[in-house]
């Protein structure tokens, strides 16, 4: 993040920035030709879109925010895995746990 | 016909009926408030306070200042919510078979309702915080948090949200749903009056206040501890500081999402918690309880931090097992996620999710013990003073230890089953939270006052006071046990059973003694200040503390320390004390400080204009104080040069100053 | 200035070089704004639970293959990640105090947010004509709230970047200046990182149901 301090870990990052830039392009586009000419069967299509949505993710945090292991001494690092398995834990628990509540008590309409 | 729309364009749904003009209770109440207000508007104009109050308190960015008005606006709330307490012990005494007591349902919901969402949200939350505010600052060896504006507009957020739940008091009513709002029942279907709107925009006001009040702690914790204090020398009460605030800053965006899709139900129309559309209630139990139950935790992690102070500083040693203790609040931090679906067993999500959820309860259980332990051992051969804030660390151990022990029983799913709403359960979190959190905050208060004002409290009265809380505790609540476990339900306002009458008799007369204990809390800050010059405490080290706070003048001038201390051990000022420190009398440098700025007190005033305009579809008066929010936050940012110096020579005169006043004794 | 025992080194007890806390990039508003940032995607993670429990609540009414246009989809994606790059182009330019070649960068950034949200404007203008608003289920209203609360981000994020456009044209890149650009950028390609799950999650996964 603090890549204005010396001038080798700029260089580096604008490197890394041009690189993130091509894979998130390669990222965007491989997804949507998957599921728009529907190339492939659907669960190996979810599988794929879900996969490569997970590696563009990492990609811009890593070249566009520029997360490494020595930002801030580690600690926007430890934040942002901290608040990944946060985020896991929301979204998953509760699907997870809604999902057995509807199987378990049937719910009406919906 | 057309006058009328007029009306309604201009005052919403707010009409005359919305106040209390003919409620023979909330009616008196409105007069002696009004009264209280204008006798004080009086005075502060009569001395001419106004402008010292806006300029040294309500503007003031001072870490110190704020952490105090946090203090003063959390124990101003928990006197309305006592209040509430004592209204509903009343009423179950009485209300049994013929008798209908005094509170109809439509009131006395409303009662626990405002109860619990103020005990939490706007007493022990301030109370926490405010804690946190003052006293970790000095313990880190800092001169102000991270960014000190936003701490000042982070309490005056929170205090919008006091005035808005005030507010329902007198216009209009308050939501009948139960502390956390349950969906379905709090939709428009169901709730269609204000008082759901009320609790949820004075949450969401309060809510973002206490959002980036976590942010700007953890910053400060992680970018401003002095030099030479690693994480592993940084005082327990900061380490639970941060955790607290770690685990805030990453539940409050759920309940931020929660209240706000149910929001978007009452004011869109939309079908996230309705019965119908393939609305899901239950997932608003989910939300909201992924925030709540580790917010139980944000609040006692600091009450363990404090605990863990005193209990070193009143027995004369090392806090036994340091880096066990930090552990364990990390591993309670991250154990603290995995537990929210206890609070609803009985939802029906069946035998694996339960099973996993109340292993997960049961757990958390061990390092919470593993703490106790810490505490025992380091009391253990201590040289122990019973002053009032280490009565309250043992207190605190006789009751939690209780408390703690009836949570792993309801963690059992099929035990569950049978407390689940009961008054077992509602003894339960009474017992963690007043014998947990509420008794270290006591503690805290008792033992940083010197530090703040410069005297010490009152040692009778506080021992009144301290008498009061605990014997009133037990007396209130262990009927409250027994009825609990005989089956008894919460949030009922008449029981046909009178077998039950004398255990809410019993209970009504634990919260008469409570209010004494309320009555002896109050009395020793009175006569504290009173005899303040007896009480007084020149050395700015009362208790032969241990960290860094005591280090500086009661109370601490504004830049904390003339000189930014350099840190070699955990327990830093018993190491400076040990080694000979002596204070440097010249030298002195110009020292940077933040500003004082009004925005927060704007912005914070426009948020409830605005949650205002929301509750009563004051449609014009919302959508202009958010342009006005907008406007004064964005004019704030194009204010840059807000800082100002300390000139050597004054810090010179207020460090001699304070010198030669520790001389004199 | 140091306090010292008698029979060991000096012990230095205070710092002697007044170091100045706030500012510069090592003073704490990076770490600030990052963990704020994470505080809010964590909003969206419950926005994207609460999408994903009731994400076949349709309650007899549209499907996700009936009503997403993943072309329309695709060009408002294409838009927000050529934005992101944009900004990406401006900061090499506010590192070096280039002030002029920045704002111009950062008024690209703009346009193209501009048009990402008019093409979203337009999108929810056409569903709800279509009897497919956020009243109709469950499954509509979260997919409403999750990509409106996205969308007014992106909205709150243009207001921002004018404020810093005449901020920047006052005072030109003083230190406060580019940390503010540096929080905007950081603010922007989160934004962009939680479109990518919107996109994966909401619209093609709708459409492949």
């Amino acid at each position: 993040m603090n890549a204005a301090q010396d001038p080798e870990h700029a260089h580096t990052g604008r490197r890394g920035y041009r690189i993130g830039t091509l894979l998130a392009i390669v990222l965007t586009i491989l997804p949507f030709w998957l599921v728009m000419d529907g190339v492939l069967d659907r669960t190996t299509t979810v599988v794929l879109i879900f996969a490569m949505a997970l590696v563009q993710i990492v990609v811009h945090v890593v070249c566009f925010l520029h997360l490494d292991t020595r930002a801030e001494g580690g600690w926007s690092l430890l934040a942002f895995l901290f608040t990944a398995v946060i985020a896991v834990l929301t979204i998953g628990g509760s699907i997870w746990i809604m999902y057995h509540l509807n199987t378990n008590m049937m719910p009406m309409g919906g | 016909m057309s006058d009328n729309r007029l009306m309604q364009t201009i005052f919403g749904r707010l009409t005359w009926d919305a106040l209390p003009l003919h409620d023979p209770i909330v009616l008196p109440v409105f007069g002696v408030v009004a009264l209280g207000g204008l006798v004080t508007v009086f005075l502060l104009t009569r001395y001419r306070l106004w402008g010292y109050l806006w300029k040294e308190w309500f503007t003031s960015v001072d870490h110190k200042k704020v952490g105090i008005m946090y203090v003063i606006l959390g124990i101003v709330m928990l006197l309305r919510g006592f209040s509430d307490a004592i209204m509903m012990r009343i009423q179950q005494a009485i209300a049994f078979g013929p008798n209908e007591g005094y509170l109809p349902p439509h009131h006395y919901d409303q009662i626990f309702t405002a109860h619990g969402t103020i005990m939490i949200f706007f007493v022990a939350i301030p109370l926490v915080v405010g804690i946190i505010n003052f006293v970790m600052p000095l313990q880190i060896g800092a001169r102000d948090v991270a960014f000190p504006f936003l701490n000042n507009l982070s309490f005056w957020l929170t205090a919008a949200g006091a005035v808005l739940v005030m507010t329902s008091l007198f216009v209009g009513e308050f939501a009948r749903t139960g502390w956390l709002g349950y969906a379905p029942l709090s939709e428009l279907d169901y709730s269609p009056d204000t008082g759901v709107d009320y609790y949820l925009w004075a949450l969401q006001i309060a809510g973002v206040g206490t959002t980036l009040s976590a942010i700007n702690m953890v910053t400060t914790i992680v970018k401003m501890r002095a030099p030479g204090m690693t994480m592993m020398k940084m005082p327990i009460f900061c380490w639970t500081a941060l955790c607290s605030n770690v685990l805030a800053v990453a539940i409050f965006p759920a309940l931020t999402a929660a209240f706000f899709l149910l929001m978007l139900d009452r004011y869109v129309g939309t079908n996230f918690f309705t019965n119908d559309l393939g609305g899901a209630p239950m997932m608003y139990w989910n939300m909201v309880w992924i925030w709540g139950h580790p917010e139980v935790y944000v609040l006692v992690l600091p009450a363990f931090g404090i605990f863990s102070e005193i209990t070193s500083t009143f027995t004369g040693k090392r806090l036994f097992g340091y880096s066990s203790m930090v552990y364990a609040t990390v591993v309670i931090t991250i154990l603290a996620y995995l537990v929210w679906l206890h609070h609803f067993f009985t939802m029906g999500s069946g035998p694996t999710v339960n099973s996993f959820f109340g292993i997960a309860t049961m757990v958390i259980a061990i390092p919470t013990g593993a703490k106790i332990f810490n505490w025992l051992f380091t009391m253990y051969r201590g040289d122990i003073r019973f002053d009032l804030p280490m009565m309250w660390v043992v207190a605190f151990m006789l009751t939690f230890t209780v408390g703690g022990m009836t949570g792993v029983l309801l963690a059992i799913p099929p035990a569950d089953f049978v407390l689940h709403n009961s008054l077992f359960l509602v003894a339960h979190f009474h017992n963690v939270i007043i014998g947990g959190v509420l008794f270290g905050l006591f503690a805290g208060i008792v033992y940083w006052f010197p530090k703040a004002f410069g005297f010490i409290l009152d040692p009778f009265w506080g021992k009144v006071g301290f008498w009061g809380w605990v014997i009133g505790y037990w007396i209130a609540w262990t009927p409250m046990y027994v009825v609990g476990l005989m089956g008894t339900t919460r949030r009922v306002n008449h029981f046909d059973d009178v077998s039950l009458q004398p255990y809410f008799i019993v209970a009504m007369v634990g919260v008469v003694i409570i209010a004494i204990g309320i009555f002896g809390f109050i009395m020793s800050i009175v006569m504290g200040v009173k005899h303040r010059r007896r009480l007084a405490d020149t050395t700015g080290d009362p208790w032969e503390g241990r960290t860094l706070e005591w280090s500086t003048s009661s109370p601490p001038p504004h830049y904390n320390f003339a000189f930014t201390p350099v840190i070699h051990e955990l327990d830093a000022w018993y190491d400076m004390k040990r080694r000979g420190y002596e204070r440097p009398a010249d030298g002195y440098r110009p020292i940077h400080m933040p500003g004082n700025t009004a925005s927060g007190v704007l912005i914070s005033g426009l948020a409830l204009v605005m949650g205002f305009g929301m509750i009563w579809y004051i449609w014009w008066l919302a959508a202009l104080a958010f342009v006005g929010l907008l406007a004064v936050a964005i004019g704030h940012t194009f204010f840059l040069d807000r800082d100002y110096v300390i000139p050597p020579d004054e810090v010179a005169r207020t460090e001699a100053h304070w010198h030669e006043q520790g001389a004199l004794t | 200035m140091s306090g010292a025992t008698s029979d060991e080194t000096p012990i230095v007890w205070h710092v002697s070089e007044d170091e100045d806390h706030g500012a510069g990039h090592s003073g704490p508003t990076a770490l600030g704004f990052w963990i704020y940032l994470m505080s809010d995607a964590l909003i969206f993670a419950s926005l994207f639970a609460m999408y994903g429990v009731v994400s076949t609540s349709y309650a007899g009414g549209p499907v996700p293959s009936e009503i997403f246009d993943l072309k329309l989809v695709a060009i408002n994606t294409a838009l927000l990640l050529a934005s992101s790059i944009t900004f990406g182009e401006a900061m090499p330019h506010m590192e070096a105090g280039r002030v002029g070649p920045m704002r111009a960068w950062l008024v690209a950034t703009g346009l193209l947010g501009a048009a990402f949200l008019g093409v979203e404007l337009y999108e929810f203008h056409h569903l709800i004509n279509e009897g497919a608003g956020p009243q109709r289920s469950a499954f509509l209203s979260a997919f409403f709230a999750l990509v409106g609360t996205h969308g007014a981000h992106v909205f709150f994020g243009l207001i921002w970047m004018v404020v810093l456009l005449v901020q920047t044209m006052q005072h030109g890149l003083i230190e406060p200046m580019k940390r503010r650009v540096m929080c905007l950028s950081m603010f922007w390609h989160f934004l962009d990182i939680i479109w990518i799950g919107v996109f994966t999650f909401v619209y093609l996964l709708g459409v492949l149901r």
